[in-house]
């Protein structure tokens, strides 16, 4: 095969993935950080099309999986496979291969400070593409327009307001036409009318490009809106996956507590809290 | 961990323990980050990720260019000094006429590299671990990864290259400057034209001279950026700790390069 039709014709391992397969597949999935078990044997699958919401509390170790979905962190068992490949066995060619078709929407934008919107948008083109300077600023325009950015490609990050940042954000994570998007905690830190048109426009990108979505947060609402499926975690745990409805629903005393926000129950021995408090001196 | 606590010799053992491990490991990391580095520039092109020219200029800029102004008034005052002292010290013995070999060897040797490697590493070394903490709580470096950009060839390559060709430079261009600053003062208070100065100084020194000094300035070159990057990549903790990382990164590259320069003229004086 041409090195050219070898970039044209998707991998073996991607087309049986699209077909009918999970886009993303995690299995026994489990990290340590030092001595502390931070994801437990964690198992799932998201279907191409869908729109994945990772919920949890703080500490629950969402952000630690969608670092091993992003290949930003190696597992210490377990695998995790990105249109049907193994991420943690992929070259480091393979890999910015593979990251081609993800686009990632950090929740602080992590847009480039000394580059102007615009430049950051353009970014992955650049890179990865031969495009001529024309052709990519037309490209990012469009995606600019697709975010309701249009018109801002000049100004530089420190210019925009929260909301803005989020929208140069997706419009970065989009301007490869990727198959994945990941979002990290999209609408925290904004009103409740610019969360909601980040739901909108969540919605609309799998609509309009037919991609795969996983949200990673804690925002109720936002999650209940957008979510096809939610996974619930827990420390660690993967409490319960199903759709919105089906969560609601379950019996799960954590999955309650979160729903309805209620602070995980501590049972305090006497001791131990005197233990903590005076740190062994008493 | 209550021994390492206590402050006893235990604990003073304990924490210099540490201390060595963590040096020994960012030693590692420089190295593994010099290797990389230099690999992106060799295999860029093959991988398609090559190492963009413009960034380099971008960088020669404010390492370099943007530094002449400050390096011309620092080299210009330590010929006039060298000049004073040298003179001062010459007039005992009544040779003052041999101050020129002294500033020659001195300014062409030492204090050119010197100098210059320390005004940059105060300059571009503390903007550079600046520049690569704040990327790091930004999680700026984590969107190149994912971007499918390899975080060394698009933020260290071009830095260490601009580092390594602007810092020998800003040296020539200091012993240039020292040398006139010499001169001028030189030729008002001794009287000698500014011709049969420069005559003395060509007759003192030799291309080796020159060398030494722009050799010893790009080994500083290598030091001031790798320090710079490992001080920025090891960014815990928000604005605080990149504050702390850029102080780190001055001193560290101060103490290398003044104790590398030692290292060098002990050697190549034996």
């Amino acid at each position: 095969m041409s090195q050219a039709t070898s970039q044209i014709l998707p991998d073996a391992d991607e087309t049986a993935a699209g077909a009918g397969g999970p886009v993303i597949e995690v299995s026994h999935l489990n990290t340590h950080y030092g001595d502390r078990h931070v994801l437990k044997d964690l198992n799932l699958g998201i279907q191409p099309g869908e729109i994945m919401v990772i919920m949890g509390g703080s500490g629950s170790g969402k952000s630690t999986l969608l670092n091993h979905l992003l290949g930003l962190l190696h597992p210490t068992s377990g695998t995790v496979r990105i249109l049907g490949r193994d991420i943690s066995k992929l070259s480091q060619v393979e890999l910015t291969k593979l990251r081609c078709k993800m686009g990632v929407a950090f929740q602080g934008g992590a847009l480039f400070s000394s580059m102007t919107v615009g430049e950051n948008i353009m970014l992955p083109l650049r890179e990865h593409t031969k495009l001529d300077e024309q052709t990519m600023r037309i490209m990012a325009r469009m995606k600019m327009e697709v975010v309701n950015l249009a018109g801002f490609e000049d100004l530089m990050p420190a210019e925009l307001s929260g909301g803005m940042v989020k929208r140069a954000a997706f419009a970065r994570a989009i301007i490869m036409d990727p198959k994945i998007l990941f979002c990290d905690e999209p609408s925290a830190g904004l009103d409740p009318v610019v969360a909601s048109a980040i739901d909108q426009l969540i919605l609309n990108l799998r609509d309009a490009f037919g991609m795969t979505i996983v949200v990673v947060t804690h925002e109720l609402e936002s999650a209940f809106t957008i979510a096809d499926r939610i996974c619930v975690l827990d420390q660690g745990e993967i409490r319960i996956v199903g759709t919105p409805e089906e969560v609601r629903a379950s019996e799960d005393a954590r999955v309650q507590d979160l729903l309805n926000r209620r602070p995980e129950g501590q049972e305090q021995d006497p001791d131990a809290y005197l233990q903590r408090l005076t740190g062994g001196i008493h | 961990m209550a021994i390492s606590r206590d402050g006893g010799v235990t604990g003073l053992l304990d924490r210099i323990g540490r201390a060595a491990v963590t040096g020994i490991g960012e030693v590692g990391y420089a190295a593994t980050l010099l290797g990389e580095g230099v690999m992106w520039l060799v295999v860029g092109h093959a991988r398609r990720q090559p190492v963009r020219i413009h960034q380099v200029f971008q960088q020669a800029m404010e390492i370099g260019v943007l530094a002449v102004p400050i390096v011309t008034v620092l080299a210009m005052t330590i010929g006039v000094m060298l000049a004073i002292q040298g003179i001062h010290t010459l007039r005992t013995f009544g040779a003052e006429s041999r101050v020129t070999l002294g500033i020659a060897l001195s300014v062409t040797r030492e204090f050119a590299p010197l100098i210059t490697g320390i005004l940059v590493a105060g300059r571009s070394g503390s903007a550079l671990a600046a520049r690569i903490g704040t990327m790091r709580i930004t999680q700026e470096i984590d969107a190149l990864r994912v971007i499918g950009i390899a975080p060394v060839r698009f933020l260290v390559t071009p830095a260490l290259l601009a580092m390594l060709v602007m810092v020998p430079v800003l040296t020539f261009w200091a012993d240039c400057v020292a040398l006139l600053g010499g001169g001028l003062f030189v030729s008002i208070d001794l009287g000698m034209s500014l011709g049969a100065y420069f005559d003395q100084v060509l007759d003192a020194i030799a291309l080796d001279d020159v060398l030494h000094g722009l050799g010893k300035s790009a080994i500083f070159a290598v030091l001031i950026a790798l320090i710079g990057v490992v001080n920025g990549a090891s960014v815990t903790g928000g604005a605080e700790g990149v504050g702390r990382a850029t102080t780190r990164a001055v001193v560290q590259a101060i103490s290398a390069i003044v104790i590398t320069d030692m290292i060098f003229v002990f050697l190549l004086t034996r």
